[in-house]
């Protein structure tokens, strides 16, 4: 039996015909043809796919479509708007806080729910925040100063060097 | 810091640019394989056995059929009819890509499920009957090697046993004499357990043939597109998949470390349905498959021995080696070397014999033996090599550090004939661990280390001073299936003075967009945000062997800066007859030509440029392009030197690593972010071996930690947060000097942290741990000395 759902993704809104099975994530990717949010496991552990609604952090692939019905949804490509970055993308970018790229909007969009929360972080809160999503690739440094960035950005604060401290 | 030659507006060599890939990673905009959507496409979903070893007694796919959506299902008796169930492997060894008749591994491929959607697909896999009759697998591979095993391989022509090769490098007699009559002998039987690159994003694949033209493009997750293209060639071509009729297309990578070098049934079956069907198929596999079926690293039991004098000085070492390779030999390694590039095992150090052999087993797992992260073999190597300098210094009573001071390969001794026939090519490796000690302030934590130990706390300083191995390779001696390990680079400068260059590479994250972009920025002078980078397509790209084990920049770099120096000649005549100079009066500055002692007459790049299409001297060629194909005259030769920092809880043997220094030295830095980076997500590789992953299996062949949620990959909590430096020993012979990096920390990590755990213990009666260094692990082993007393 199909289900009629709507829900906004973005500030757009969508209506669309889903099995009661069916996961968000894949309704995103392929029905709102959104793959900015990705899939890298299927046990709920890496959080790829992880996505805002209603403002807090959520794991699409541990979501049923169904159950976003009458949601807001944010993903990555929510996050820009005609101003220019988020913060936390320039904040990722400044500070090469992505290698290949696929934990990144997952890692964005939880650090954004953290960062809400939690204006300043320190290193600490902000490693225990990300504990949720896998990166292969960055060995977290510089994702951490990427979420520090942002975080003074944020709030007007001065920003820190982008520069690599590499002796 | 790091001198440039260019300015900041050219961005060449030793800027940190910021990424030009960034952009669409950052928006959601990458294209990963699985963001791929064809018309008409559709999707399928493998069955997998549950049995590590079983005969297939029947495959009923009826109920599957019923399902509505559901299109096809394949097994191997359906692809036996086109003689495409069976393929090679890298290693000219045979796999099956579906099974006729027996499984040999567990969750090895059985069939294959065409469906509408990607739900439909995993309903026909759950309907489909396989009535298997199980059997014993052979799960030890040092069982496997007994005479009276069964044999695993019978479809192997006169095939008796399961050893697959034996291989062997060094001299035996002279090792075996200075053995001995050494002062001291240090032994250890160590296990580099198998465990999995685990990229973020899964292997899979868009198969997309069209009947009309008889053609086949195929997306997939592949570091080396123009050999798989080959590959598929060489399987499909007397179907009439020819090579001029493949084209295969590597989109945006999540992350490769190997794992994505091998060309994996799944891959095949889709080729062959959609060849069979006409429509696209898309199979993307998930995590737990991709884990419990994809290539495996490692796998190593070592006996490592070292010999030396009783003040220090190492004389000798001899390694064997059992190789599990499970059931095919599918080892992502040059032909020549099955062992990969192990026999750089003799380390930094300076003696004259070593003896090295090793065998390679068939047994019931899966096979592989990919590199996560790390050049051929060399991390199995190293941690060999680097744990039994660890031992021999206790042995003889010396400090760790001063024992590598003194037996350090000299700075010039270089180029350097190690034992096993390598010739290093440069390296500084006292340079590179004093700084590693003054930065890690050595001496105090010594100090510190015995104050803490007579609180009884438990303290331990680990150091780990490697050479890495990269960069393959010559032709003479490297080549998968025959093909020879150059790579490629073509440029074309545009008119306006903007370029764009392909290479026969494929970045995974590594950056190549940017890194390429200013070898040439470097070489020409066109400002590195003018210079497209485009690689993965092998249609347009020129042919290269592909990116893995760090040989991006030693060869396809080298193969762009060359190309470029092409250009630059052709710059010069150019800006010869602009000017109405004879070219030995002109003189390069990054972005233009000048008259030697009248500067102010000059031509810049963009002018050449433009000239070469619209005003060139006579007689000669238009335009400006260039490809170079780079062979390496040797490899680059690497090293870093490592101290890591660990506190261990008396209680619990919690390990906590305080601090971790790596000072790495690749040469000449072509983007000092970009090599940082690499460094920390290869130290981060690193640990993960060392405290965390492991494939295990049990008697049975069940693998018992097939997901994410038992396979421990570190999340930023268990990652410390690296400090990282540099030392610069340019690679001798490499057009830019530069040597590759993205792998060194994974080799060079995991011993540092086992040294520094060992180191922790050792007054505990403690002289090795086995990796990965669990808590549960160091418990067992303090209890046995009785650290607990008698009642932990
Ligand atoms: S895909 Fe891994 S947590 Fe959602
Ligand atoms: S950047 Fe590749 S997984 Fe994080």
């Amino acid at each position: 039996m199909k289900k009629n759902i709507t829900f906004k993704v973005n500030g757009t809104e969508h209506s669309v015909e889903v099995e009661p099975r069916e996961l968000l994530i894949h309704v995103i990717r392929e029905k709102i043809s959104m793959t900015g949010s990705h899939i890298g496991c299927d046990t709920s552990s890496c959080g790829a796919c992880t996505i805002l609604v209603d403002g807090k952090s959520a794991k699409s692939c541990t979501l049923l479509a169904v159950q976003a019905n009458g949601k807001e949804i944010t993903t990555v490509e929510g996050l820009a708007t005609a101003e220019g970055l988020h913060p936390i993308q320039e904040g990722f970018h400044l500070n090469h806080a992505l290698h290949c790229g696929f934990c990144t909007p997952g890692m964005m969009m939880r650090a954004i729910e953290m960062l809400e929360k939690n204006p300043n972080p320190t290193e600490e809160e902000i490693r225990w925040g990300i504990a949720g999503n896998l990166c292969r690739c960055t060995g977290y440094n510089n994702i951490v100063k990427a979420i520090q960035w942002a975080s003074a950005k944020m709030q007007d604060k001065e920003l820190p060097s982008t520069e690599p401290e590499f002796v | 810091m790091i001198k440039c030659k260019t300015s900041k507006e050219i961005g060449g060599m030793g800027h940190s640019k910021k990424r030009k890939e960034d952009a669409r990673f950052i928006q959601g905009k990458g294209n990963y394989v699985d963001d791929i959507k064809l018309p008409g496409m559709l999707y399928m979903d493998i069955v997998r056995s549950p049995y590590a070893y079983a005969k297939i007694k029947s495959i009923d796919a009826t109920k599957a059929l019923e399902i509505p959506g559901v299109i096809a299902v394949v097994t191997g008796k359906d692809l036996e009819k086109y003689n495409l169930h069976w393929m090679p492997t890298l290693m000219s060894d045979t796999q099956m890509v579906l099974p006729t008749d027996t499984v040999m591994y567990q969750s090895q491929e059985v069939a294959a499920v065409i469906a509408t959607d990607r739900y439909v697909a995993r309903d026909g896999k759950e309907a489909v009957v396989v009535d298997y009759e199980p059997m014993k697998p052979l799960m030890d591979p040092f069982k496997a090697m007994d005479e009276e095993a069964p044999v695993l391989r019978p479809d192997k022509e006169g095939k008796t046993d399961n050893h697959i090769w034996h291989w062997e490098v060094g001299d035996k007699e002279k090792t075996a004499d200075i053995f001995n009559s050494a002062d001291v002998v240090v032994k250890q039987q160590m296990h580099i357990p198998r465990i999995h690159v685990a990229s973020i994003e899964t292997c899979g694949c868009v198969a997309a043939y069209d009947k009309v033209e008889n053609h086949l493009t195929m997306y997939m997750t592949t570091q080396a597109p123009h050999a798989i293209r080959t590959v598929i060639a060489l399987v499909a071509g007397h179907v009439g998949l020819t090579e001029e009729k493949i084209r295969v297309i590597s989109p945006d990578i999540g992350g490769g470390f190997g794992g994505k070098v091998p060309v994996y049934p799944g891959y095949v079956i889709a080729i062959a349905v959609s060849f069979l069907t006409g429509a696209p198929i898309k199979w993307i596999e998930d995590r737990s498959e991709n884990l419990q079926a994809d290539s495996f690293a490692r796998d190593y039991h070592i006996t490592a021995e070292m010999a030396g004098t009783s003040d220090g000085k190492i004389q000798a070492t001899r390694f064997k080696v059992l190789a599990d390779h499970g059931y095919t030999d599918a080892s992502a390694n040059p032909s020549k070397f099955p062992t990969g590039l192990f026999s750089i095992g003799t380390g930094s150090y300076d003696y004259g014999a070593a003896y090295m052999e090793a065998d390679a087993v068939y047994t019931n797992k899966p096979p592989g033996g990919v590199a996560y992260r790390c050049s051929f073999r060399v991390t199995e190597a190293v941690h060999a090599i680097e744990r039994m300098t660890d031992m021999f210094a206790k042995k003889v009573g010396k400090d760790p550090a001063q024992l590598r001071m003194e037996n350090f390969i000299k700075k010039e001794q270089f180029p350097w004939a190690s034992p096993t026939g390598w010739s290093y090519d440069s390296g500084d490796y006292h340079a590179g661990l004093k700084l590693a000690m003054d930065t890690v302030g050595y001496d105090e934590l010594r100090k510190e280390q015995l104050e803490l130990r007579k609180e009884g706390k438990l303290m331990g300083i680990g150091i780990s001073t490697f050479t890495e191995v990269v960069g393959a390779g010559p032709a003479k001696d490297f080549d998968i299936l025959g093909i020879k390990m150059f790579d490629s680079a073509e440029i074309r400068v545009h008119p306006t003075g903007k370029a764009i260059a392909r290479f026969g590479t494929k970045s995974q994250g590594q950056g190549h967009e940017t890194t390429y972009a200013q070898i040439i920025a470097e070489e020409l002078g066109i400002p590195m945000e003018h210079i497209q980078i485009e690689e993965g397509d092998t249609d347009t790209a020129p042919y290269g062997l592909g990116t893995y084990a760090s040989r991006s920049t030693p060869t396809a770099g080298a193969a762009a800066a060359m190309a470029a120096r092409k250009l630059r000649d052709k710059a010069k005549k150019i800006a010869a007859h602009l000017m109405e100079v004879s070219e030995q009066d002109l003189e390069w500055e990054p972005g233009k030509f000048f008259v030697k002692g009248a500067p102010e007459k000059s031509k810049t790049i963009q002018e050449i440029v433009f000239a070469a299409y619209t005003n060139h001297p006579e007689g000669m060629e238009g335009g400006f392009e260039a490809t170079h194909y780079y062979d390496p005259p040797n490899l680059t030769f690497p090293s870093g030197a490592y101290i890591c920092i660990v506190d261990v809880d008396p209680d619990t043997c919690d390990i906590k690593v305080r601090r971790f220094v790596a000072i790495d030295d690749c040469g000449n830095i072509i983007n000092p972010m970009i090599v940082q980076g690499q460094v920390h997500g290869g130290l981060t590789q690193g640990i993960a071996p060392a405290m965390y992953e492991e494939l295990i299996y049990d008697e049975a062949g069940n693998i018992l930690n097939g997901t994410f949620m038992d396979y421990l990959v570190p999340t930023a909590v268990e990652s410390p947060s690296w400090e990282t430096g540099h030392t610069v020993t340019p690679a001798p012979h490499h057009p830019i000097g530069a040597k590759g990096v993205g792998e060194s920390p994974t080799v060079g990590a995991p011993p540092a942290i086992v040294n520094a755990i060992v180191d922790a213990v050792h007054h505990l009666g403690i002289d090795h741990l086995e990796i990965p260094v669990t808590p549960f692990k160091l418990y067992k082993a303090l209890k046995a000395k009785g650290y607990f007393g008698d009642n932990a």
